[in-house]
């Protein structure tokens, strides 16, 4: 049987189609049942359009308020204490007066203000400067405002840090494990070599908590009768307690000239809000 | 050919060096990994099967493990509804190794047989087993 050159054309036409198609249509026809699977979100979890805090100075009053609102989310994260404060991992941690608003101070503050810890975290910017900086995209911005860390994909460049006007990152320089005193298992440690911060505890709000150290806050607060120092809501939303508090009080926030526009507000004195 | 002898010598000794590994292990059975199920939560299960059958997470538990991360840091999410219904939360740490907690004889049965070393374990806290 001869074949003229038509029918062999057609033929190897044909194929070089099974050859080159006929594997990758029987993978997408066999391998592909996770894009059909699905996924959500909690239906409990907490949403916003812009997360934020207010910190209010004056409620924080003794050692102990302080040290209850850090150590509650040291805890949680399972953040090591090296005891080195050139090692030092923090999340939530405590400031002067004159090194959380530089610019601000003069030499005539009130006592009360000069020598008053402030409260610091990550400021979850609206427009931060470590994600435009991140190479890896390991650090990035969620739809609610919360500057988020993927800890994956961080190879420990430390950009982030150069980029952070606020301090708000530490870096890993040691395997962190042995240096937490107990650890959560629900929550992964670090390792070596990446750089963590505050993430407005995603994990919790996902579950339909609020932050950590927001709780820690309102507990102690209810226990003594009076308001949290620490307010946790969504910007966006006018009716939110951050709002009411921020609407009714005079505010700061961190280096607010620079345009990362924060969203950690202060409130130094004042009234009780309501 | 100068020095034929010690050449030849040379490479017999180097022929046998290399192929060392071969005829040492020649006719010998290796073991073959024997990952084990029996933890106390998945004896306590009425019907023991993982969020998807057993041989789609042999083949695919890396992927999927892959895809849950990103779908948990990064899209945020946290339910994965399964191909039969079933809801479970996104999580090695919280819902793989919960029923999986022997990791050694789980986990790394196979992966030290097929050389793969995952760095899951560099912060994702693995379950305490008890030796028994």
């Amino acid at each position: 049987m001869s074949i003229n050159r038509r029918q062999f054309i057609k033929i190897a036409g044909i194929s070089t189609i099974m050859g080159l198609g006929g594997t990758s249509a029987v993978d997408l026809l066999q391998r592909n049942w996770l894009e059909a699977a699905q996924y959500s979100p909690d239906p409990k979890a907490l949403t916003a359009k812009r997360w934020a805090m207010v910190v209010d100075v004056s409620k924080l009053k003794t050692e102990d308020d302080y040290k209850n609102i850090m150590d509650a989310c040291h805890r949680v994260h399972n953040v090591p204490e090296l005891g080195n404060p050139k090692d030092e991992i923090k999340w939530i941690w405590k400031e002067t007066y004159e090194h959380a608003f530089p610019g601000q101070e003069h030499e005539y503050l009130t006592e009360g203000i000069k020598h008053k810890p402030f409260l610091m975290l990550c400021n979850h910017c609206d427009n931060p400067p470590c994600v435009r900086v991140c190479p890896t995209k390991a650090t990035f911005k969620r739809k609610d405002g919360i500057v988020m860390m993927d800890m994956h994909r961080c190879i420990g460049c430390r950009f982030c840090m150069a980029g952070c006007p606020f301090g708000a990152r530490s870096f890993n320089w040691k395997d962190p494990r042995p240096f937490i005193k107990e650890e959560n298992k629900e929550f992964p440690t670090r390792m070596k070599g990446v750089v963590e911060k505050c993430t407005f505890c995603y994990e919790r709000l996902a579950k339909g908590l609020i932050p950590a150290c927001v709780e820690a806050s309102q507990e102690a607060a209810k226990k003594a009768g009076t308001k949290p120092g620490l307010v946790f809501g969504d910007l966006s939303d006018p009716n939110s307690e951050v709002r009411r508090i921020l609407s009714s009080h005079f505010s700061i926030r961190r280096k607010s000239e620079l345009g990362t526009q924060p969203s950690v507000y202060y409130i130094i004195g004042g009234n009780d809000h309501a | 050919m100068y020095n034929g002898l010690k050449i030849i010598i040379g490479l017999l000794i180097f022929v046998a060096f290399v192929t060392f590994p071969f005829y040492s292990k020649m006719g010998k059975a290796t073991t073959k990994p024997d990952p084990k199920i029996d933890t106390p939560v998945i004896q306590e299960l009425a019907e023991k099967k993982c969020v998807e059958p057993k041989d789609f997470m042999k083949t695919e538990h890396m992927k999927m493990l892959n895809d849950w991360r990103d779908l948990v840091v990064r899209e945020g999410n946290l339910i994965y509804v399964a191909s039969d219904g079933g809801k479970y939360i996104m999580s090695l740490q919280n819902t793989c190794m919960n029923c999986h907690s022997n990791k050694k004889k789980f986990c790394d049965e196979c992966h030290n047989y097929s050389a793969v070393v995952p760095y899951c374990w560099d912060c994702h806290i693995q379950p305490k087993e008890n030796k028994t």
